[in-house]
């Protein structure tokens, strides 16, 4: 650790005081990084789908309206904060705090680059899990706080439907680590080298992608799956209450999410920071910009589907999550299981050079 | 054989397939957005926007208080008031619309005898406060003075179809 080198020998700290003061450096500014870049993840959702309506999305704010999210930000801070008089302040306060507060600790085990993670603990698969299941809180919370029965409504319909999909996605991630021997996100990239045959979308893991991607949809509620704030039907949702700062935080909560699930594909199917094709050039770009080139393929098919597809139904929602995904991770989980036990020792030599697998 | 090939694709997402295929096509497509602040659509000469009260080319002003305008106007936006002027003509001594109120319907502009009152082409009169939508004289008759000659332009435009 450079900083870490330069606070013990430079400016003389103790090591422990040395390690504490870079890695808390570390960690606002990389948080700091990701919080900044939701802002043009926002941008770019808008544009992509104006872009299919074929209309022109935010352009005046900045050179083509990159800094629109920026000023629609400074909005809502600046805007008065409601707070229903009926509503319990405290829990009502500090729910979309949760939300995002858990949006930004999930990036703390998302490894950008071989050793770029701020916390690269063994389990931080299912560190990220048990931060994503956690989302769940800030929903309830928000929706039985603001003491209204829309909102409460919308939280218990979002909260139902972030918890099945969170077992579809959690069946996907046992997939992997079956893969991968690991459940360290650093170890999962690193079986997928050194090029892109071993990367898990070009295994029989490939339907797992597709069922982890519907099931981000579901679980960050993007479109097709908004119903709790289908703009067209229904008032905003557990959100409906809020205004100004902690409508903010949930709104960017929600992105962060979103980006988090994207990044989470990446690594686990993708490749993470690996190149595609392991030659020179390739190899000499930073990984970062692999992984940061991966999640933007993954978003723009994120964005698309918001464009292209109709909303689902409540039940219909209900069943493709647990009589059509469910099943089929689960059936995975088992012939993954039977391919690392039966198939790889015998035919891993011959896959080798088709796929990692 | 139906059966299968539709559970074909729906285990494809066949559908999916073909409605990226279809969007990412309107994604390239040339936009249809007009890019409103700095580029603005053509208009027709009869297009009814923020009220005017025209003077003739001596400085004298049209309006000669018949209240036409008032009796004809729908929304019941106008309100007049005359008196005989100095040199003996009769004119206005109040002329109010409430644009909150207005329709624009553009039955003024047509009851009116000697061209006074008109619609102008603008349509760029927001407001920050409600009272300020409430046009006296004045603001009218400044109004006349700023469009006058868009508005002369349009009158004779649409002259051949009256």
């Amino acid at each position: 650790m450079f900083l870490t080198n330069w606070f013990q020998h430079t400016a003389g700290l103790p090591y422990p005081w040395a390690w504490t003061l870079a890695q808390v450096i570390l960690i606002v500014v990389y948080q700091a990084v990701v919080m900044v870049s939701v802002a043009f993840w926002i941008l770019a959702d808008r544009k992509i789908w104006a872009a299919v309506q074929m209309r022109r999305g935010p352009n005046v704010v900045g050179p083509f309206g990159l800094l629109q999210t920026f000023a629609d930000a400074m909005k809502f801070m600046f805007k008065e904060p409601i707070i229903p008089a009926a509503a319990n302040k405290v829990i009502f306060l500090a729910a979309p705090i949760i939300a995002a507060t858990l949006a930004f600790a999930a990036w703390a085990v998302v490894p950008l680059d071989e050793g770029w993670v701020v916390a690269d603990i063994n389990v931080g698969v299912l560190y990220l899990f048990a931060i994503s299941s956690l989302g769940v809180y800030g929903v309830i919370m928000g929706g039985w706080a603001s003491n209204s029965k829309y909102g409460f409504l919308a939280a218990l319909r979002s909260a139902a439907q972030m918890v099945s999909y969170e077992v579809s996605i959690g069946f996907v991630i046992v997939t992997v680590l079956i893969f991968a021997g690991s459940l360290n996100l650093s170890d999962i990239v690193r079986a997928q080298g050194p090029d892109m045959r071993g990367w898990y979308i070009f295994s029989p893991l490939f339907p797992m992608l597709i069922v982890m991607f519907i099931s981000s949809l579901a679980e960050t509620q993007r479109p097709p799956f908004d119903l709790l704030e289908a703009e067209s039907e229904l008032v905003a949702g557990f959100m409906v209450e809020y205004s100004s700062t902690p409508f903010l935080l949930y709104f960017l909560g929600e992105y962060m999410n979103i980006i988090l699930l994207c990044a989470l594909m990446s690594i686990m199917f993708l490749g993470g920071w690996l190149p595609p094709v392991a030659i020179w050039p390739l190899t000499a770009v930073p990984g970062v910009l692999w992984l940061l080139a991966k999640i933007v393929v993954l978003f723009f098919m994120v964005s698309m589907v918001k464009a292209f597809v109709p909303r689902y139904r409540y039940d219909q929602l209900m069943r493709l999550g647990w009589k059509l995904l469910l099943p089929v991770s689960m059936l995975w989980v088992v012939v993954a299981s039977a391919w690392v036990v039966f198939v790889r020792p015998v035919w891993g030599p011959f896959f080798a050079h088709l796929f990692g697998g | 054989m139906a059966y299968l090939d539709k559970k074909a694709r729906q285990i494809f997402l066949w559908e999916f397939v073909q409605a990226f295929l279809l969007s990412m096509r309107y994604f390239f497509a040339p936009k249809a957005t007009l890019n409103y602040p700095f580029e603005k659509a053509p208009q027709s000469p009869r297009f009814r926007g923020e009220h005017a009260l025209r003077r003739y080319p001596s400085g004298e002003e049209r309006c000669i208080a018949c209240k036409l305008c008032e009796a004809i106007c729908p929304a019941q936006c106008i309100v007049i008031e005359a008196e005989p002027r100095d040199d003996g003509s009769r004119r206005t001594t109040r002329y109010d619309i409430d644009m909150t109120k207005c329709i624009y319907c553009g039955y003024c502009q047509e009851a009116c005898p000697v061209d006074a009152i008109v619609e102008g082409p603008n349509l760029e009169f927001s407001t920050e406060t409600r009272e300020e939508l409430f046009y006296d004289k004045a603001k009218l008759l400044a109004n006349g003075d700023r469009w006058e000659r868009a508005i002369a332009k349009n009158i004779e435009l649409d002259a051949p179809y009256r």
